[in-house]
């Protein structure tokens, strides 16, 4: 399924795709505690992280994975003043194409755009995540966390929190975990969801209480403070004091809760600096480190697949 | 031209008939139906040994309908502005081949259709091309901008049947208002594209369970049904017609039987594309799918066949909207909306008489009656004696694959590429032009 193909979403792998990437990003993550944070297994291979909405550490994680791989990265960024030369994005990404990479590491604003470059493209593509729709890696990261720490998906409650609605996070998240089995819920202000939100198979909610109780894990989505300006929510205040998750929630979880985000945090609105900075209970930094290992699985079972990854 | 069409089932709503028969056309008028045995009009005995001298082309329907040619309201000639898409010779062909012999152009053209020069050159230009009749519907405000009223009696000396600002609703509450008002001399419809902008700016489909799990951003159901009840309220209060176009959810269209129920002078269509896809077409993003008012839910598509089984919908439209590939296959979000409709709508809308949703005189009373009624288009949606001679020949039973590559048409937008069919538009033929769609 991933094997020259690419990762363009987690709706689109099944079950032991997504176990047998968790997998590997384990024994990757060996790589990247060594002295020497290299191997030879990608040598030769060109791995092109094309960005058309702009992103740091996203960028910066891929290129850190491939490059311990021992791929050549090359970036291109295309602010949005290059895209208004005129060239459309499949013309843009066919002419990279020409010089052959092997892999495409993509994020677009738009939703399906991998789609929609996939049936242009011999060369497969991994998704950095595509307009409101999905942002895989994140997913099989938040995947990896939970496991590495509760050592299974299954039957866990799973809590998403926050802007559901234009979170590719989330719906990557949920399409991940529920093939795993975890049971999801996402609790928002109304008007970050809607009911049609059921059909990806979580639970909905509005109260703090009946989200966290005898949570496992709890995911705090970024708000975008831009969206208060369109009426989605009055003020930081109130969605800190009615949707957040500070120390007083969390007792509410599971002892051994985890609390995961996707960053960048907003301290004191979604998460209190007191959770965000918890040693028992944050796993954000975690998240980070994990998402270098599940980069360099994704690239690996995209491309290298039949190459020995564990060597010197 | 004097044409004699035998042996075909004639459907004509207009005079309650369906019946075997053979139709006389006299320089390109309609006489009147031939018996089939005598050869002889009712109250005329002499009818055709008086036209002995007379020569006739003669056309065999054998187990064909032959049915007042269909009359499409709302289509997007794209001319003048965006002849890439489309113009008005490729357009009203495409008209022809798709069946219909009449079809109503919205202005959103560049520049507007908002004045009598533009509305003069659609009419001229689509006589010279010389297939489907053109009829221009004018813009309702100054560029479609929304301000100030356009130069609406000019218009209608020029040609123009009805009004709109398509593509776009009418601004404001207050300029339909006004609009409404302005026009009632007239006795035309004013057409609003029924959306509340407000409501629907940030999305780019029906916001429902495809949306969610496309990750594209949705159009709620009220951005329409709050523009519908709006618009019913003010022809409630002005009087004047109003037709409502492409109306995509239940609760518009119950708002429509209950303002007709109310006795409010509304009528209003349904597209082919509303009534044969619902919102899932758009699965992998498929932008020949992605339409305003966008694809709704199973449960609006059902609501839609209700409504044109029980008469609340008044007509069937294509909303015929080519554009370029290259405006279609890009990003969805900044896909231009609109399918390619005119070479499909026949085989789309049989179906519902295939299905029985609806007989075969309704099936003429959708696409030809009550169109030509609603935009008062004189002697044509009928069979009438003295009516024009504009006909439509169906098979109704033959089936062909739709390929876009042999679309007439320059849109080849369109999401039923592939689709078997059952029926389709054999022969048409309007002003002493006989077109053959032999083409498969």
């Amino acid at each position: 399924m991933v094997s020259g193909k690419g990762i363009i979403g987690l709706k689109y792998l099944d079950k032991s795709d997504i176990e047998q990437i968790v997998e590997t990003a384990f024994s990757m993550r060996d790589i990247s505690k060594r002295s020497v944070k290299k191997v030879p297994t990608l040598r030769g291979k060109t791995v092109v992280n094309l960005f058309f909405e702009s992103s740091t550490r996203t960028k910066t994680s891929f290129e850190i994975a491939a490059k311990r791989l021992s791929a050549d990265v090359v970036n291109f960024s295309y602010t949005s003043s290059s895209i208004s030369k005129g060239e459309t994005t499949i013309d843009t990404a066919k002419n990279i194409e020409a010089m052959n990479p092997d892999v495409f590491i993509i994020r677009h604003a738009s939703s399906g755009i991998m789609d929609l470059l996939s049936r242009h493209l011999k060369t497969p593509i991994i998704s950095a995540g595509d307009g409101t729709n999905e942002h895989p890696t994140q997913g099989l990261l938040d995947i990896m966390t939970i496991r590495d720490e509760k050592k299974r998906i299954d039957g866990l409650k799973v809590v998403i929190a926050g802007d559901i609605y234009h979170s590719r996070v989330a719906r990557s998240d949920i399409y991940g975990m529920g093939k795993l089995g975890a049971n999801v819920y996402f609790f928002s202000p109304p008007t970050f969801i809607t009911d049609d939100y059921a059909s990806l198979g979580a639970s909905i909610t509005y109260d703090a209480k009946e989200a966290f109780t005898d949570a496992d894990v709890i995911i705090m989505l970024r708000i975008q403070l831009e969206r208060q300006a369109t009426g989605l929510f009055p003020s930081t205040r109130e969605y800190s004091r009615v949707f957040g998750l500070n120390e007083q929630r969390l007792k509410l979880a599971k002892p051994d809760v985890i609390v995961m985000h996707p960053g960048p945090i907003n301290r004191g609105l979604e998460l209190s600096s007191g959770v965000a900075d918890s040693k028992e209970h944050s796993r954000v930094l975690k998240q980070v480190e994990n998402g270098v290992s599940i980069r360099m699985s994704a690239i690996y079972h995209t491309i290298g697949e039949g190459h020995e990854y564990t060597g010197n | 031209m004097n044409i004699l069409v035998i042996n075909g089932l004639l459907i004509d709503p207009s005079q309650d008939m369906e019946q075997p028969g053979s139709l006389l056309i006299e320089d390109d008028i309609i006489k009147g139906i031939v018996d089939p045995k005598s050869y002889t009009i009712k109250g005329d005995t002499a009818f055709i040994k008086n036209r002995q001298d007379k020569a006739f082309t003669v056309i065999d329907a054998s187990g064909k309908w032959v049915v007042p040619g269909l009359i499409d309201m709302h289509v997007h000639m794209r001319d003048p502005g965006y002849e890439y898409k489309e113009d008005i010779l490729t357009g009203t062909k495409a008209a022809m081949t798709g069946g219909f012999t009449s079809v109503c152009a919205m202005p959103n053209t560049r520049p507007v259709n908002d004045n009598k020069t533009i509305t003069r050159y659609m009419i001229s230009k689509a006589n010279e091309a010389g297939y489907a009749h053109l009829f221009p519907i004018a813009a309702v405000s100054k560029g479609s901008e929304g301000v100030e009223l356009s130069e609406i009696y000019d218009l209608v000396d020029a040609g123009a049947v009805a009004v709109s600002d398509d593509g776009m609703p009418v601004a404001s509450a207050a300029l339909l208002r006004k609009a409404m008002l302005y026009i009632k001399p007239l006795g035309i419809p004013l057409i609003d594209h029924p959306e509340e902008l407000s409501l629907s700016k940030t999305g780019y489909m029906n916001e429902g369970v495809a949306s969610v799990k496309l990750g594209l951003n949705g159009i709620p159901q009220t951005a329409e049904s709050v523009a519908v009840a709006r618009d019913i309220m003010i022809a409630a209060e002005t009087g004047s017609k109003l037709h409502l176009a492409h109306l995509s959810t239940r609760y518009s269209v119950e708002l429509v039987r209950w303002a007709k129920k109310m006795g409010i002078p509304v009528t209003c269509e349904v597209t082919t594309n509303h009534f044969s896809l619902n919102e899932d077409a758009v699965n992998g993003y498929n932008t020949n799918a992605k339409i305003n008012p966008p694809l709704r839910t199973e449960r609006d598509r059902q609501a839609m066949l209700e409504a044109i089984a029980d008469g609340t919908v008044d007509c069937i439209v294509t909303d015929h909207a080519p554009h370029g590939n290259d405006e279609k296959e890009i990003e969805f979000d900044k896909a231009l909306n609109g399918i390619s409709g005119l070479e499909t709508s026949v085989g789309l809308s049989l179906k519902l008489v295939h299905d029985k949703i609806i007989d075969k005189k309704q099936f003429v009373r959708l696409m030809s009656c009550a169109p030509s009624t609603i935009v008062n288009l004189k002697n044509k949606g009928t069979f009438k004696a003295g009516a024009d001679a504009d006909i439509t020949v169906i098979d109704p039973d033959t089936k062909w694959l739709v390929d876009k590559d042999k679309f007439i048409s320059k849109g080849r937008n369109t999401p039923f590429h592939g689709l078997e069919l059952k029926g389709r538009a054999v022969m048409t033929i309007a002003g002493g032009n006989i077109h053959g769609n032999t083409r498969t």
